[in-house]
């Protein structure tokens, strides 16, 4: 099924300059890992390794961070908002 | 380069002084123009971290940036960096903030100095992730 990826404006290079990007995929994880089959580039922004996703992406579908749902593993629905979100820190 | 106003320049020292000693933080929307960054408006944020952290960090929780990206995409804008503040210490971006930092954005530092708001920087995490290279911003009336 196909599920709607909304790109932060840091990570749009990597993805052709794109806001929202359509994907297949059942489960967030396969979303991503189809996202990052079809933009290389961007597979080594956003993961650690093959599937560790790096410490300051989160992921939020249709509003909700899949920390409080069931992590990669969440379920997506056909339609579904699947927004990538940096964390942003730093200080002196 | 980095273009804003000068009503946003004193917002952003205005909340730099307000927040001292502790660090202050928010969201620059604007867009890009030919590799330029617009601001247009400041979304300040709660700093998030521990109160007896603020000194010295700052800290953006996840769902702040979902509802910033949310909103600013329905105002047909993007979010193209931040600003924070460095209490007593120099304007210049930390091993802290690089290790926490995105390349593209944007990155406003304002020194605060016993309280007052002193030198403002701005900087670019090269794609490398290995420095920040000095973004020269302009100040419009």
């Amino acid at each position: 099924m196909s599920v709607t990826i909304l790109i932060p404006t840091a990570l749009r290079s990597f993805v052709d300059r794109k806001s929202e990007v359509e994907v297949e995929g059942g489960t967030v994880g396969e979303a991503l890992a189809n996202l990052a089959a079809e933009y290389p580039d961007l597979k080594h922004q956003i993961y650690e390794d093959d599937v560790k996703l790096r410490g300051f992406v989160n992921i939020f579908v249709d509003g909700t961070n899949i920390k409080k749902l069931n992590g990669l593993e969440t379920v997506v629905a056909a339609g579904a908002t699947v927004m990538l979100v940096p964390a942003i820190a730093g200080g002196c | 380069m980095l273009k804003l106003t000068s009503q946003i320049e004193e917002e952003i020292r205005k909340a730099g002084a307000e927040a001292y000693p502790n660090e202050c933080c928010g969201i620059l929307i604007g867009s890009e123009e030919d590799g330029t960054h617009v601001v247009k408006a400041l979304k300040p944020i709660d700093n998030a971290r521990e109160s007896g952290e603020q000194y010295h960090r700052f800290l953006i929780t996840a769902e702040e940036m979902m509802q910033a990206e949310l909103e600013v995409r329905r105002l047909g804008l993007e979010i193209i960096g931040f600003y924070h503040s460095h209490p007593d210490h120099p304007a210049r971006p930390s091993d802290y903030d690089r290790d926490h930092a995105l390349p593209f954005y944007s990155y406003i530092i304002l020194r605060v100095a016993e309280g007052r708001s002193d030198m403002m920087t701005c900087w670019r995490l090269q794609t490398s992730r290995e420095a920040f290279d000095s973004e020269p911003f302009e100040v419009q009336p």
